[in-house]
């Protein structure tokens, strides 16, 4: 059983290493505390409210978020916006709906079961407003870029004036963090450029954080509930995997046999 | 089963089991007679079938969510994770279940490996054994397809591309495998619909290699035949049962820090980008389970001798109970063995290693170098060293060294603790 253990856990030891250099970056990404880390983790529910301010504020003129109600502001384990909030946020966006009796489409306010309104009307106008790039929908960009957290809150921070002999084209900066050095969209943010609704001082790296830890909870909307459930469901096994452990050495002692 | 004359002790037992001898059926099963030797590397058969059934129940809740089509896949895919109660959970609990099948049943064929579990008379759960683990492979990459995210679909362009290579007809039999001229809807829906398919397919084989291990018995890490019953088994209730219990319970936290705590680990992030033909990733890799078998396909500069030896490298398994000439089937009698079959396993850590990698310089050598190795295992190392392998004594029973039997049984335990 020790020879078992022993090989067991080379084999999971060289899979670690395997999956941790496989995720090492040239890059080394800009290190923060990050409160949804860990078993216990939990969101910053102040930082989710004012990450989701920065993205109304400047992310949304271009980045969509297709699969986001308003509704989800006011959701457990979300910013937890109170209802009355969330509708007043839903009610200042204008959206389309019908057609009407007369097959005519028209402008209502907003509902808690709207998606968020996307700032294009399609892909192609997206790619026409924006030289030809297209914006990507944040719904769940955290989980599809390679660093995931770490990564967007670096980018955001990570204009800088390109080194000397580096190249631009016409519409491209220069971004330390991204893959080629090269990005279409330019730097967005600066200091005070919002004005939190909390008083808390809007630099460039609190916006970065506040709005990567907005984005995280909505690639994963039911990170708290999933780390709850886990830490419930790991003691669980852990204590009946030590019953069974028991009744089976006393079932095995019957003959012997080492187990 | 026919050594069975089991007779219920109700009378409409009896008269059932007169009809249908299913009494008599679990009666084997509680009965059956098990090396009491077995270590934990047996567990894993039990772990496996644990992971099929898992697989199908969370696989069916996924697919009452799920919508095949090119246009909502992926969305559908959100809706899963956000919308629907407990969505996320069944669906991190099917995608990190394939790698925890995977992990578990390479460990099982490892373990086949050591104690030569495929030799005679077990050649046919073999047999059936590489013919599931052929399936799965089948059943992982359509269901990594199914959420249409950029890898997704690349990964269905490259691997359906292979066919291509064959001569003549290959360009055909790709149209045909898409149904149409690229990866599209058509290729969708047929991947959804076999990916459905197959597990119960599995189920079958895995039926079938359960009663074919039955007929000779559990091999053991002795590797020696075992009078059954005698002293040298136990019932499988409730000795076996509650052993791989305790094993399962072990393997299900593992797998349950996976689901909670890094339930992207295994995925790649490219993924979570919807499907679009336009834009080919940077790097386009597989699912880690096949990194070994991808290395072999690219470390062959030709495509389809490329597509062939990653064909030869599954198949080849297949004749292993004909290749290894060795009479002995414990890798603990056989001190040379022991030695290439940890450099066998080596070797294909190192192919998966590579298989992640860029195939280019330095990479693409050990690629190389590790898969003619691993034919040269099979092929050559393994016919010779049966015929050449001085082995040490084996015992006659699994209870003799316990009851102080054998001196040549302790002395080849001996030198196997002085090898470590």
């Amino acid at each position: 059983m020790k020879n078992f253990f022993r090989i067991l856990s080379l084999i999971i030891l060289f899979f670690g290493f395997q999956l941790s250099s496989n995720a090492a970056e040239k890059v080394e990404f800009l290190k923060t505390h990050w409160s949804f880390k860990g078993v216990f983790g939990k969101f910053d529910r102040g930082a989710l409210q004012r990450g989701y301010q920065v993205y109304t504020e400047v992310c949304s003129s271009c980045h969509s978020m297709k699969y986001l109600s308003y509704r989800n502001l006011a959701e457990k384990g979300g910013p937890e916006f109170t209802e009355a909030q969330a509708k007043a946020i839903a009610a200042s966006f204008e959206v389309k709906d019908g057609p009407n009796a007369d097959g005519e489409m028209f402008l209502r306010p907003g509902k808690l079961s709207d998606k968020f309104v996307m700032p294009y009307e399609n892909v192609k106008a997206a790619q026409a407003a924006n030289g030809g790039a297209y914006p990507p929908d944040m719904s769940v960009l955290v989980k599809a870029r390679g660093g995931g957290v770490d990564y967007i809150y670096s980018l955001l921070q990570g204009y800088e004036d390109p080194p000397a002999g580096f190249t631009l084209e016409e519409g491209v900066y220069y971004n330390k963090y991204m893959y080629g050095k090269k990005i279409k969209m330019a730097n967005q943010l600066s200091d005070g450029l919002v004005e939190y609704a909390d008083g808390t001082n809007a630099t460039v790296e609190q916006m970065s954080k506040d709005v990567t830890t907005f984005l995280m909870w909505s690639a994963e909307p039911h990170l708290e509930s999933r780390h709850r459930m886990g830490f419930k469901a790991i003691i669980y096994l852990i204590i009946l995997t030590t019953l069974v452990y028991f009744s089976m050495k006393r079932i095995w002692s019957r003959i012997e046999t080492e187990v | 089963m026919s050594d069975h004359d089991y007779t219920p002790k109700s009378k409409v037992g009896k008269w059932f089991n007169d009809r249908l001898p299913l009494l008599t059926l679990a009666n084997h099963l509680t009965e059956y007679p098990t090396p009491k030797n077995l270590n934990y590397w047996w567990t894993f058969g039990g772990i496996l079938t644990f992971c099929l059934i898992t697989q199908i129940i969370t696989g069916l809740v996924l697919a009452m969510h799920y919508i095949a089509h090119a246009d909502m896949a992926f969305d559908s895919v959100e809706h899963i994770m956000r919308d629907v109660n407990y969505g996320w959970l069944i669906r991190y609990i099917h995608a990190n279940g394939a790698s925890m099948f995977f992990l578990a049943v390479y460990i099982h064929i490892f373990r086949s490996l050591f104690y030569g579990s495929y030799k005679s008379p077990r050649e046919i759960i073999w047999i059936i054994g590489i013919i599931i683990y052929l399936l799965m492979m089948a059943a992982a990459f359509m269901g990594y397809v199914l959420p249409w995210g950029q890898m997704s679909f690349w990964g269905a362009t490259v691997i359906t591309n292979l066919f291509s290579a064959i001569p003549l007809v290959g360009e055909g039999i790709v149209t045909w495998l898409w149904g149409g001229y690229s990866v599209d809807n058509p290729t969708l829906t047929r991947f959804f619909t076999l990916h459905y398919l197959i597990p119960f397919l599995i189920l079958g084989l895995v039926v079938l290699h359960i009663w074919a291990l039955h007929v000779p018995g559990n091999n053991n890490p002795v590797g020696i035949d075992i009078k059954k019953p005698s002293k040298d088994t136990v019932p499988f209730h409730p000795y076996i049962v509650i052993k791989d219990g305790f094993a399962l319970l072990m393997f299900m936290i593992v797998f349950a820090f996976f689901v909670f705590y890094t339930p992207n680990i295994l995925g790649h992030a490219d993924n979570y980008i919807e499907a679009d033909p336009l834009v080919t990733p940077a790097h386009i890799v597989p699912e880690w389970y096949l990194l070994p078998f991808y290395a072999i396909l690219r470390s062959v500069p030709d495509k389809l001798l490329g597509v062939v030896a990653m064909l030869s490298a599954i198949f080849i398994l297949a004749a292993l109970p004909w290749l290894d000439t060795s009479k002995i089937r414990s890798a603990v009698f056989r001190p040379l063995y022991r030695q290439f079959y940890w450099i066998l396993v080596a070797d294909v850590l190192i192919l998966g290693y590579v298989g992640a990698m860029p195939a280019e310089g330095l990479y693409l050598l050990i690629a190389r170098v590790a898969t003619a190795y691993y034919f040269l295992h099979f092929l050559v190392i393994l016919p010779l060293l049966g015929l050449k392998e001085k082995t040490l004594p084996v015992p006659l029973s699994i209870t003799e060294p316990v009851l102080g039997g054998s001196i040549n049984f302790a002395s080849a335990k001996n030198t196997e603790r002085s090898n470590k």
